[in-house]
């Protein structure tokens, strides 16, 4: 009670950066990357080609990527409930080169500014950073949401999604 | 929109359509065959994020729907029986039930429309649960329940009942300001490693579905609610600790500074939607 009692003072003159303000460090990622104008990314995080297969489990499983809570995709309809935050991406693979792909899953806000999709990649720059889902604090830098695989793999997935 | 009924249409064409609805349901929610409650209606002009404002009953699946339009039905009315004993309970050095000073249940008819509100006395924002506190520390002379004990949650589901009907109305100017001024910077602050705000759900992408979720305006005219999920009664507080963890954030405790911000500013959303006194959702 006495803790809320002063925090009714501290409003009262007008507190300006206290708890849920935008306190964050600066953002970093979980190596060094080079995002071109466009928000992509052109080397392979790995140095090698990705696993489209595997890819496929990173987007469909809700303990890895868990992409389709946002997305539709048809080649994944034996996994239920996809979501309808983002785009469908039925047709990835012709819409965007292989190093936009990978920009958009290391840190998506760099391609569509202020998007909802989170920053798979990124590791530090958080407000009020968690550990996991478990509500307590988390220092950074996180663990990133995605290994450099799972995001190779994951590519390599999206682009096997031509248009007809 | 387009988008929306486009991803729709993909998912009827693929034959998992099946409970998933995208847009809120314009159905009646009459409890009991006699009480018709406000689900939808316009959205008080200083929410510039909406146009119109849904209880989240109109989100919910017909069944569950249907369990809330029922006090029979409704489990969440067991636990106001509960609470009515507890009501009625001596408890405390002062020898004192609620009773003693408030008298029948129905005396507290209009106080859920109005929480939180400033309270001069303590010089803070107040939620019903401090009110309860209050009486069971300085006028019962009995032990404060934590935010989230079953008693509690009861005993605001009991209030609540009584304002079954009746519009939220929260006041938000005068004292209330700067903390209706912090709790609207919290609905909009992205926290978390998901960096999502309540905002990202529940103002611009409300109707839609995340994964099986179909996802609602965030309500709390309904609160506390019962959830089949977890088979109780649940407070506002818990939810909320439950929607920010669930962004990967570090949450705030119920009963904490922040929450009730947050509960003033949420339920500010909601003026003019019908307190519905026990709420079922999933
Ligand atoms: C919380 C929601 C969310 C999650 C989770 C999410 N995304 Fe997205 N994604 C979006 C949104 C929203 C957009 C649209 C871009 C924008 O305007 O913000 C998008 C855009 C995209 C695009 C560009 C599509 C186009 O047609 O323009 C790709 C590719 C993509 N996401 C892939 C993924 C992958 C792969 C994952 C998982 C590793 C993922 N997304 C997880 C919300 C999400
Ligand atoms: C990642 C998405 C997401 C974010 C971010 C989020 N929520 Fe939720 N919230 C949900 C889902 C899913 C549900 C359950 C379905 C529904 O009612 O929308 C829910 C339910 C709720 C409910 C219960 C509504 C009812 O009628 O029972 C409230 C209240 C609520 N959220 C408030 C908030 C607040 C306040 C915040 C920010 C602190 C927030 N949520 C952030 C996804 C989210």
């Amino acid at each position: 009670m006495k803790s809320r009692a002063l925090w009714g003072i501290a409003l009262a003159v007008g507190m300006a950066g206290a708890a849920g303000a935008a306190e964050r460090g600066p953002v970093t990622y979980a190596a060094d990357i080079n995002f071109a104008e466009d928000g992509s990314v052109a080397e392979s995080l790995t140095g090698k080609p990705g696993n489209p297969e595997n890819g496929a489990q990173v987007l469909a499983q809700k303990k890895i990527g868990n992409c389709i809570a946002c997305h539709q995709v048809t080649a994944l309809k034996d996994y239920p409930f996809h979501g309808e935050i983002g785009p469908s991406l039925d047709g990835v693979g012709s819409r965007y080169s292989e190093a936009q792909l990978r920009g958009i899953l290391v840190d998506a806000k760099k391609t569509f500014e202020g998007s909802m999709m989170p920053s798979f990649f990124k590791t530090g720059g958080f407000i009020r950073p968690g550990i996991g889902f478990t509500g307590k604090p988390a220092k950074e830098p996180l663990p990133p949401l995605l290994t450099a695989e799972q995001i190779e793999d994951a590519v390599a997935f999206l682009m096997t999604l031509k248009d007809e | 929109m387009r988008r929306k009924a486009f991803a729709t249409a993909a998912l009827v064409a693929l034959g998992l359509a099946g409970p998933l609805s995208a847009d809120p349901v314009d159905d009646k929610l009459i409890v009991n065959g006699e009480t018709e409650l406000v689900t939808h209606t316009k959205a008080p002009d200083y929410i510039d994020g909406l146009d119109e404002i849904w209880s989240g009953w109109a989100f919910r699946a017909a069944e569950t729907r249907a369990i809330e339009a029922d006090d029979f039905d409704n489990p969440g009315m067991i636990f106001v029986e509960d609470a009515e004993a507890v009501w009625n309970r001596v408890e405390g050095g002062a020898g004192k039930s609620c009773a003693s000073c408030h008298g029948d249940p129905s005396s507290m008819k209009g106080v859920r429309t109005v929480m939180p509100k400033y309270n001069e006395k303590a010089g803070d924002l107040w939620s019903l649960e401090d009110y309860i506190n209050d009486c069971r520390v300085n006028r019962m002379q009995a032990e404060a329940w934590g935010w989230n004990d079953k008693d509690m949650v009861n005993m605001t589901a009991l209030i609540s009942v009584q304002s079954r009907g009746m519009p939220m109305n929260v006041a938000i100017d005068g004292p209330a300001k700067p903390y209706w001024e912090k709790g609207r910077e919290m609905y909009y602050t992205r926290t978390g490693q998901l960096e999502l705000s309540c905002a990202n759900c529940h103002e611009d992408h409300y109707g839609d579905m995340i994964r099986a979720d179909h996802l609602s305006q965030g309500q709390i005219n309904g609160f506390p609610t019962y959830r089949l999920k977890n088979a109780k009664l649940n407070s506002i507080h818990a939810r909320f600790k439950g929607c920010v963890r669930d962004t990967r954030a570090a949450t705030y405790k119920p009963g904490s500074p922040e929450f009730h911000a947050l509960e003033l500013y949420v339920a500010s959303r909601g003026n003019g939607l019908s307190v519905e006194g026990v709420a079922v959702r999933n």
